[in-house]
């Protein structure tokens, strides 16, 4: 299928991008890396009168350290994280939970920014942004504004970024040397997360000093499992402990209803899954 | 209309089209480029895949205009000289195809996969080629050629092939 | 010059032909052919599945650019064309006629309603957008059981009923066997006997094959040229003239390079007439090609029976009797062969047993949901499913050993022919050699011991071990046979020689290849029967002008009718090169020998080559008198039977009783499929089969909401396998030759998906069945595995709703059918 018309633009600096956005006016549609945005317009789910392209804009494709933070442009594909020294380094949990993002054609094309603006709650990047407190970086025309990862998402493809707005870039505090694991459990390899769990842990002398704990498709938007983090500190990493912080996993959440999993299902598996992730991360 | 300035299996191509023309639809109506082929209409298939500046990309999943600038590599431009990439040689020694409408797509995830991974087990062939969908061989000889392929692209390797397919009308 | 190869060819894995322009690009699949000055088609389809039209509106769209023209169904005068239903199973088959376009009501979501013609078809599809159409809806009709119920809304009101037949067998009516009421009767009476009795579910399920349909149609020469992407040029020829009238003269069908089919391209379809019926009136090119969503709605979808199965049999373990009742949800209309679906299944529950006494009735129904019809297997995956799952549940009402079980009931290898109780005659087969390697193969015993050890200290993941122990019948087929179950053709299949002035062979089949390899395969047959190299022969097929006569591909035929024709013809020219070469060699014609390409006179040195006499029969300067100068030869060829290959199948199931998730740790098969032409091909086959039917066990199906919309039709939704999602299998094969045709084949395409669900599906349960499971629909998600462990357990659980969209690949949480918030 064949997207309805629409116009094209491709800026080559945020200010004109959001100068485009302004001018576009409601019906203006951002493309980053365009893999949900294309199929999107392919089936006519959508279809706006203007496509702004921010694909011509280099800056938004760094990755750099940024004092204790390593900021990542929204533009930066996939691949180019999961490839990326520092964020390997540094945010270890990004770059495994982008490690399960659909497939290397889509890790090729599709990008952070994108990823997290798009907000789908059964997106894997969301609940690692959350549980590691990024920060959002949004540029309007008034300038730039950076908003924390808790206020960033608000609701089912809904996030801070406001009418006239453009996410540019993602910083993740540095978690050097801790432990993380993402725990994904879909139907098939090219489904997305029926429900996941991002953990990270910083573990001192064999007890758990610090936890972070994210939770996908557990409601309208990533979840941070904060009873969890909570249940975690101080306790040895033991089976035991990871299941008995596990058992806080639903607090907070309001799991949807579909074929694949009704909502009673999905609260089980994301206790068995949140008490798997910690034990793995802790290794 | 937009201006889309391309590179397609050597060839550079100037041309105006309609902004929501997809790549692959570019390269199937306007350049001929068929041997490309549709799937799906939600980038699951892979079937289109081709590489865009040296990555592998659905290219149902990109706009034509997205490309411009850039370097396509189809699968019509895989065999240099008549000479088929070891990838092609080793779908065929290992019937890693039937219909073969999934092949191209196939056949071009692996040769990025080997690319970035030139000795892969099998676990590593099966989660590299995640984003290909095939309904007739079950991936069992997918999976041994493109294994196949990884020993017949080793450096200095000389395996001999079985039967090399002519590569008939180059 | 000789040609003599020191091995033959037949049983070599000879890597495919074909391929050479497959791994390419170089390739003819329909969509990518467009004669100049084509125009494209873009269908608007019905969003509800039950409706009345009130009004449809297309002057919008006509004035759209690039728009020639747009059309209802009374626009194209096409009231009276319906599409063709080849199998009526009854004479009182009940069988709606399914037009082009909806006529004045609407019967399932997807069906077309208005076409749109333009330059392109980027803009047929805006144009399309544009059509506007007023529904009044109707009630939809959805499950099976209630639409057969007093005072249900009725699908086609006119025909009085949704039963469109009921088609029965009876071993003691048919004289085949004994009565199964009195063996029921019999051992309910009897506390020697045990009487079990299921019902199970076969899921709807989408073809799904990776090229979606189209067709192209060329109306500026004297014939109309169809080029399809179709399994069946020349059935669609035929039911072209009898659909359209068009004259099957003037009609050339060509499928090109064919991307899959599994049965599903098996149809005449609406699009296809539409597009004929398009091009003639815009005496211009024109082309349909479908989108995946189109597909998965509209083209024809398999299996959807409910199957409730009795089985008696003595505590021993002898099996006295097997009684099953069908319904088979044929949705909306008949397709060409969908009701015979169910009756292909009849003949194979019984499958490999010594089974007494065998009833077997199916009820048709129709639904407001797409049409089913003939799907990889084409009712003998159902039938296999449903006899391989009773016999575990008879081992387990007995406390038996389910393979033993098996082996008491089955034929022995010494009994073969052996006559079933539905009057077949299975020719040959060994089921104790296949299975005894394939317990080899598997190692059985170790796997049973690890069961028994996780079992014992009750682990978080427990193994299950599943079996099946198939046989089927395929090759369709006997022409007298099809004409006794009122199949609308027979089942033969023809080819054609050609010798070359040159020296080189063209091989023409009837047989239409859409991935099978039959390039590869009839050649190597060709070249061991003529003596040719192998390069020398060239297969023509898929068009019919250049292979008029034939019957296509399904039902694993190609091999087991197809190509025996090729071999008789191949014999037909070697009888006619023996007298030519008696003729140049000066011997009588008795002592000329044919051996690897040589004609020889016996005990001389004398001789020509193949090739040699073909060119001296295209030269005609010396040829014997009364005869002809020609060696080619045609050959039609129905066989006497079925061929009936088996194989004992062995999945190692690992069940995560946590999470509900299952793991296909390890499958073996070990098939029977006769003498091998290409074992590379084979075992090709055989994965690819696998696969499928191991999808329908695990993955696969196709979900309806309230109202009869289809809610996973994309592949962000249907969840087919990838390559991440399934294992290497191992695979053996063992022949016992078919003692029915003269190269001793079996069919191979089918057998996979035919034998694979059951086995996964036991292997499930056996898993769990300790933990208080009993049963677990297909497919066995992980959701519904916890949720049945739940059950065991005692916990009630929430009900699942299906007909909400679920997060999957591309798309994420965005429902195509209801899309919400900001996309």
């Amino acid at each position: 299928m064949i997207p309805a018309k629409f116009d094209y633009v491709k800026p080559s600096s945020v200010e004109d991008a959001v100068r485009a956005l302004a001018d576009g006016g409601d019906d203006a549609k951002i493309l980053a890396g365009g893999q949900s945005l294309l199929p999107v317009l392919r089936l006519r789910l959508a279809a706006p009168s203007v496509v702004i392209d921010l694909g011509g804009i280099p800056e938004l494709r760094r990755i750099r350290e940024d004092g204790d933070r390593i900021a990542i442009g929204a533009m930066a594909p996939h691949h180019d994280v999961l490839r990326d020294e520092l964020v390997t380094q540094h945010v270890e949990l990004l770059s495994k939970a982008t490690a399960t993002v659909a497939d290397p054609q889509v890790r090729h094309r599709g990008t952070l920014g994108g990823a997290l603006a798009h907000a789908d709650p059964a997106g894997d990047l969301g609940a690692v942004a959350l549980a590691l407190d990024a920060e959002f970086v949004i540029a309007g025309a008034s300038g730039t504004r950076t908003v924390s990862a808790a206020e960033f998402f608000q609701d089912y493809f809904t996030t801070a970024i406001g009418e006239g707005e453009i996410l540019t870039e993602v910083r993740f505090p540095k978690y050097t040397g801790w432990r993380t694991h993402y725990e994904k459990f879909n139907r098939t390899a090219q489904a997305w997360s029926m429900v996941a769990v991002a953990v990270a842990l910083k573990v001192d002398g064999g007890s758990i000093a610090e936890a972070r704990v994210g939770l996908t498709n557990m409601g309208t938007t990533p979840i941070r499992a904060s009873g969890v983090e909570a249940a975690l500190v101080g306790q040895q990493a033991t089976a035991d402990a990871a299941q008995a912080a596990a058992e806080h996993a639903t607090e907070g959440t309001a799991a949807p209803s579909d074929a694949d999993a009704a909502a009673d299902y999905r609260e089980h598996l994301a206790r068995v899954l949140t008490g798997r992730a910690v034990l793995a991360a802790a290794g | 209309m937009a201006e889309v300035r391309v590179t397609v299996d050597g060839v550079n191509y100037a041309d105006e089209v309609e902004p929501r023309t997809l790549l692959v639809q570019y390269l199937r109506e306007r350049l001929g480029k068929t041997g490309t082929v549709v799937g799906c209409d939600t980038s699951n298939c892979g079937a289109c895949t081709v590489h865009l500046n040296g990555q592998s990309v659905k290219s149902c999943s990109v706009l034509a205009v997205q490309a411009d600038g850039g370097e396509v590599l189809t699968i019509e431009g895989l065999a240099r000289d008549g000479e088929l990439h070891p990838v092609q040689k080793a779908f065929n020694e290992c019937h890693g195809l039937q219909c073969g409408y999934c092949t191209p797509g196939m056949i071009m995830a692996a040769v990025d996969l080997l690319g970035d991974n030139p000795d892969p087990d099998e676990h590593e062939v099966r989660e590299g080629i995640e984003g290909n969908l095939c309904r007739c061989t079950g991936y069992q000889n997918i999976v041994r050629s493109v294994q196949r392929a990884a020993q017949l692209m080793k450096p200095g390797a000389s395996a001999p092939t079985e039967q090399p397919a002519p590569v008939a009308g180059d | 010059m000789t040609t003599t190869e020191n091995r033959p060819e037949i049983g070599q894995s000879r890597v495919r032909k074909e391929d050479a322009r497959l791994i390419t690009g170089r390739t003819r699949y329909t969509d990518s052919i467009t004669p100049t000055g084509c125009l494209h088609i873009a269908v608007v389809r019905s969003p509800l599945s039950h409706a009345t039209i009130l009004s449809i509106d297309t002057e919008a769209a006509k004035q759209a650019p690039g728009v020639h023209g747009v059309y209802t169904l009374a626009d194209l005068g096409g009231e009276e064309i319906g599409m063709p239903c080849a199998w009526p199973i009854t004479p009182d088959q009940k069988a709606p006629q399914r037009p082009m376009l909806a006529k004045d009501t609407v019967h399932f979501a997807g069906e077309g309603v208005a076409v749109v013609v333009a330059r392109t078809l980027a803009e047929a599809r805006d144009a399309a957008e544009l059509v506007e159409i007023d529904y009044d809806p109707l009630d939809p009709v959805l499950d099976m059981e209630a639409a057969l119920a007093e005072g249900a809304t009725l699908v086609h009101p006119d025909l009085g009923t949704n039963e469109s037949a009921t088609w029965v067998f009876d071993s003691g009516e048919a004289g085949t066997g004994g009565s199964v009421t009195e063996a029921i009767a019999a051992a309910e009476a009897d506390p020697d006997q045990v009487v079990v009795k299921r019902r199970f579910r076969q899921q709807r399920l989408i073809p799904a094959f990776m090229e979606p349909r189209s067709c192209v149609v060329d109306p500026t020469g004297e014939q109309i040229v169809v080029w399809s992407a179709t399994q069946v040029p020349h059935i669609l020829r035929t039911m072209t003239t009898v659909t359209l009238g068009v004259p099957e003269s003037k009609l050339r069908v060509i499928a090109p390079d064919v991307g899959g089919g599994f049965g599903g391209k098996i149809g005449v379809l609406p699009e296809e007439m539409l597009t004929v019926v398009l091009a003639q009136k815009l005496r211009k090119p024109v082309k349909w090609t479908e989108t995946r969503s189109e597909c998965m709605l509209t083209a024809h979808h398999g299996r959807d029976q409910i199957q409730d199965i009795t089985i008696t049999a003595r505590k021993d373990g002898t099996i006295t009797g097997l009684d099953v009742k069908l319904l088979a949800d044929m949705g909306a209309y008949l397709g060409l062969v969908g009701p015979g679906v169910p009756v292909l299944g009849a003949f194979m529950f019984n499958a490999i047993y010594k089974v007494p006494a065998y009833r077997f009735a199916t009820t048709n129904v129709f639904t407001t949901k797409t049409l089913t019809d003939a799907y990889r297997g084409a009712g003998r995956p159902e039938a296999t499913f449903g006899i391989e799952r009773i016999i575990d549940e008879l081992a387990v009402e007995l406390g038996r050993e389910p393979l033993e079980l098996r082996e008491q009931n089955w034929i022995k290898h010494e009994e073969f022919p052996y006559t079933t109780v539905c009057g077949l005659t299975y020719d040959s087969g060994d089921y104790e050699q296949a299975t005894a390697r394939a317990k080899e193969l598997f190692d059985y015993d170790a796997l049973r011991r690890e069961q028994a050890e996780r079992r014992e200290r009750g682990d978080k993941v427990q193994l299950g071990i599943g079996i099946s122990t198939f046989t089927e019948m395929c090759g369709l087929a006997p022409s007298r046979v099809l004409g006794s179950l009122a199949y609308g053709a027979g089942g033969w299949e023809a080819a054609s020689i050609r010798m070359l002035a040159t020296g080189k062979v063209e091989v023409i089949t009837g047989a239409s290849a859409h991935g099978q390899g039959h390039e590869t395969a009839f050649s190597q047959i060709v070249a061991d029967k003529l003596g040719v190299p192998f390069e020398d022969v060239e297969v023509l097929h898929g068009d019919t002008a250049s292979s008029p006569k034939g019957l296509d591909t399904y039902g694993s035929r190609s091999l087991v009718v197809g190509g025996i024709a090729i071999t008789m013809a191949a014999d037909k020219v070697i009888d006619k090169a023996k007298k030519i070469a008696a003729h140049l060699l000066e011997a009588d014609e008795g002592d000329i020998e044919f051996s690897g390409g040589q004609f020889t006179v016996r005990g001389t040195g004398q001789g020509k080559a193949i090739q040699e006499i073909a060119f001296a029969a295209f030269m005609a300067h010396d040829y014997p008198e009364g005869m002809e100068p020609n060696l080619d030869s045609d050959a039609v060829y129905d066989p006497e039977n079925f061929s009936f290959p088996h194989g004992t199948h062995l999945a190692a199931m690992e069940v995560d009783t946590e999470t509900g998730r299952v793991n296909l740790r390890h499958y073996v098969c070990v098939d029977d499929i006769g003498n091998v032409v290409n074992p590379l091909i084979a075992e090709g086959q055989v994965h690819g089969g696998l696969a499928q039917g191991i999808a329908q066990a695990l993955f696969e199906e196709a979900n309806y909401d309230d109202q009869g919309t289809l809610v996973n039709g994309t592949f962000v939704d249907y969840t087919l396998p990838s390559a991440a999602d399934l294992p290497s299998f191992t695979t053996e094969i063992v022949s016992t030759p078919a003692t029915s045709n003269p190269l001793g084949v079996k069919g191979v395409g089918e057998a996979g998906t035919i034998a694979s669900t059951p086995a996964i599906v036991n292997g499930v349960l056996d898993a769990v069945r300790h933990l208080g499971v009993a049963d677990i629909e297909m497919p066995t998600t992980s959701q519904r595995v916890w949720r049945a462990l739940q059950e065991a357990k005692g916990r009630s659980t929430q009900e699942t709703p299906i007909d909400t969209h679920s997060p999957g690949a591309g798309l994420g949480s965005i429902d195509p059918n209801n899309p919400q918030g900001e996309v």
